[in-house]
C-alpha cells in the first residue's frame, strides 16, 4: 500500500515536471522559461527524496540538497543577468 | 504512521501538479510566478514531511532541506518578478494597479541609481 502511494506520487511529480517542460517551450519571454526550470528543479527535488525513500539510501538526499543549491545559485545569476546589473 | 506519510506525500505531489497546471494556465509573467512558486513550496515541503513520517531516522537531511527551501524559494522567486518588472514585461490585461509606477518613473530619470544594487 505504501510503496504504491509512493509510487503514484513519483508519476505525478513526472507529470507535473512535463507540463512545467511544456511552459518551457511555449514561454514567450526568457523569464517564463526561468520560471518553468525553476518549478522543474524544486519538483525534482521531491522527486530525488522519493526515489530515495524507494531504493533506502540516505545518500541521496546529498544529492537532492546540492541539486537545490545549484538550482537556486543558476536562478540568481540568471535574473541578474536578464535584469543587466550583473 | 507510515499510511500517513504516504498520503502526505501524495497530496504534497498533487500540490506540485496545481503549481504546474497554474504555470500553464495563468496570463502573465507575474500571475505565473505567484501560482508557481507559492504551490511549488507547500509540495515540495509537504512531501519531504511525509518522508520524515515514513523514515524517522533521515529527520535531520530532511529537515535540513526544508529549510533550505524554505529560505531560497521565495528569495528566487522575489528576485525574478524584479528582473521581470524591470525589463518592462507588459502586464495582463485585467491588472488594475501598479504600486511600482512612481519609483519606476525616478528611476528611470536617475540612471545611475541602478549601479549600486
Amino acid at each position: 500500500m505504501v510503496n504504491t502511494l509512493m509510487s503514484v506520487s513519483a508519476v505525478i511529480i513526472l507529470l507535473s515536471m512535463a507540463l512545467a517542460v511544456l511552459r518551457f517551450i511555449k514561454g514567450k519571454t526568457s523569464i517564463d522559461r526561468v520560471i518553468a526550470f525553476d518549478i522543474m528543479t524544486i519538483a525534482s527535488v521531491a522527486l530525488i527524496a522519493i526515489i530515495s525513500y524507494q531504493a533506502h539510501r540516505v545518500i541521496y538526499l546529498d544529492v537532492a540538497i546540492v541539486y537545490g543549491l545549484l538550482s537556486f545559485l543558476a536562478v540568481i545569476i540568471i535574473a541578474k543577468y536578464l535584469e543587466k546589473s550583473l | 504512521m507510515e499510511l500517513a506519510g504516504a498520503i502526505i506525500t501524495l497530496l504534497g505531489s498533487l500540490v506540485l501538479l496545481i503549481a504546474s497546471i497554474g504555470l500553464l494556465r495563468m496570463p502573465d509573467v507575474y500571475n505565473r510566478l505567484q501560482a508557481g512558486t507559492k504551490a511549488s513550496t507547500l509540495g515540495t515541503i509537504l512531501s519531504l514531511l511525509g518522508i520524515i513520517l515514513l523514515e524517522p531516522g533521515w529527520i535531520g537531511k530532511l529537515l535540513i532541506l526544508i529549510f533550505f527551501i524554505m529560505m531560497t524559494n521565495p528569495v528566487s522567486s522575489h528576485v525574478l518578478a524584479r528582473a521581470a518588472y524591470y525589463i518592462r514585461i507588459p502586464f495582463a490585461a485585467g491588472t488594475v494597479v501598479d504600486k511600482l509606477e512612481t519609483i519606476n518613473e525616478a528611476r528611470s530619470d536617475n540612471t545611475d541609481m541602478r549601479d549600486e544594487t
